[in-house]
């Protein structure tokens, strides 16, 4: 039951969702009602740019200035996850 | 070693203004003389994030009544914790709340124990529904997500579809159905909680469409009752896998209900750190991963889904804490759950609840 997600959604974390660094398992995690993510490095550099502004194209824009070979298509799968966890919502 | 923890359940206190006869707190509750004091709380959160926890969960009884809320919301928050506020509403003032949030409070989870003022306060045995409407009013007003939180039984199975409603008003994000779990007080008024067959299929589609029809909006989060089912819960999600409880007392344990487990030798805060005792006591490594596992659950591929149900249940049906959840229609005790059901879903006489109150 994947959601999809359009390249001109806008996500945006959700209320009462709190990205965080975590020494102890030198990860960034994200802190949620429901629970807890560990996220890898992509994840971490997605999370940081769902800010209620940029479309997902956008994401994807900016992290091939910083990571080789980024799909918008990749950046859309994984934002549908996000949503599912309920840790990023999307307008438009 | 054992992966780290997310979350630590602080039980706060077993102190509570409601008398909820499915309290899942043991029967010989904690008194307030018993209580860790601020300092030993303080201790328990640095050692919890230390060891990984990342998530703390203020409970109880009602963590209302701890005078030093205040200052243990401060110190988990300021420890980097996501920090949960698990009330029934009573006491939480504006003025309260506001100061909490302003202190750490991430996010609220409120009881409600039935969809009218009448059902309510009838189960709750005080006078707390229309306090619970205003606290849930102050969450919205501070902007803190809210989670209503309701047990269903016999007696509230019915009104599933009010009680969705009244979360929607009460501006709830998630709603958590909870059907009843044996435990505690749980398990001693288990014949006037347990629902019927015919009671469990008439909310299933009225919990569905209300899913689909809230999808995006509020989140209805949907607990099973597991002696009706063929399969049981993934407790835990594994036994010392992810969460740890500290009880009021300072008992350490690797579910809320492991006191039940008298064959299990139960650590303390005021003795041992929570690092030792997450990594090396018997307790938290008694039932981890598969060892442990006798058959039918140790050749079958379901035990990485369900890690064999709940151990505190095989242990109070069965005395076995090493068996199969009897639940599992592949145990060789679900004749007992059978029996229970037929016995007690339907009985004769319908016993009085009895209400949760310290000795």
């Amino acid at each position: 039951m994947t959601s999809v997600v359009a390249l001109d959604a806008v996500p945006r974390i959700r209320r009462g969702v709190k990205c965080a660094y975590d020494q102890i398992r030198s990860a960034h995690v994200v802190l949620f009602p429901e629970g807890v993510l560990v996220l890898n490095e992509t994840a971490a550099s997605v999370v940081a740019l769902c800010d209620g502004v940029r479309s997902v194209g956008d994401i994807a824009l900016a992290l091939g200035d910083e990571y080789a070979g980024v799909e918008p298509e990749d950046v859309a799968s994984l934002v549908a996850r996000l949503v599912e966890r309920r840790v990023v919502d999307v307008d438009g | 070693m054992a992966e780290a923890p997310f979350g630590l359940l602080a039980e706060l206190t077993h102190r509570c203004p409601l008398q909820c006869g499915y309290c899942s707190n043991p029967l010989e509750l904690v008194r307030r003389d018993a209580e860790l004091s601020t300092e030993d709380w303080r201790r328990v959160f640095d050692q919890a994030r230390s060891l990984g926890c990342l998530q703390v969960h203020l409970s109880g009884g009602e963590p209302l009544l701890r005078q030093d809320l205040p200052e243990l919301v401060s110190h988990a928050n300021s420890l980097g914790c996501y920090v949960n506020l698990v009330t029934s509403g009573v006491g939480l003032s504006r003025d309260r709340l506001r100061s909490l949030a302003s202190l750490g409070v991430d996010h609220v989870q409120l009881s409600l124990q039935d969809a009218t003022r009448a059902g309510n306060d009838r189960i709750a045995g005080i006078k707390a529904f229309d306090r619970k409407v205003e606290a849930a009013a102050f969450v919205r007003e501070e902007g803190l997500p809210l989670t209503v939180n309701t047990v269903l039984h016999r007696q509230n199975l019915d009104h599933v579809a009010g009680i969705i409603a009244m979360a929607e008003e009460m501006g709830a994000e998630r709603l958590e159905l909870a059907n009843t779990q044996y435990y505690g007080w749980a398990l001693r008024n288990r014949a006037a909680l347990l629902p019927t067959r015919e009671q469990l299929a008439a909310a299933d589609p009225v919990v569905a469409s209300a899913q689909e029809r809230l999808r995006g909006r509020m989140e209805i989060v949907y607990v099973i009752a597991d002696y009706h089912e063929a399969h049981p819960k993934p407790c835990m999600y594994g036994w010392g896998a992810r969460q740890l409880t500290v009880a009021p007392n300072g008992d350490v344990l690797p579910c809320p209900a492991a006191t039940v487990i008298s064959s299990l030798r139960i650590e303390n805060v005021r003795e041992s750190s929570l690092h030792d005792i997450w990594h090396s006591s018997s307790s938290f490594n008694a039932f981890r991963g598969f060892d442990w596992m006798q058959d039918p659950c140790r050749s079958c591929p379901r035990k990485e889904v369900d890690f064999g149900g709940c151990r505190c249940q095989a242990f109070q049906l069965t005395g076995d804490a090493a068996a199969t959840d009897p639940v599992c229609s592949l145990s060789p005790s679900r004749s007992t759950v059978d029996q229970i059901l037929a016995t007690e879903m339907a009985p004769a006489d319908v016993p009085a609840m009895a209400m949760r109150k310290m000795r």
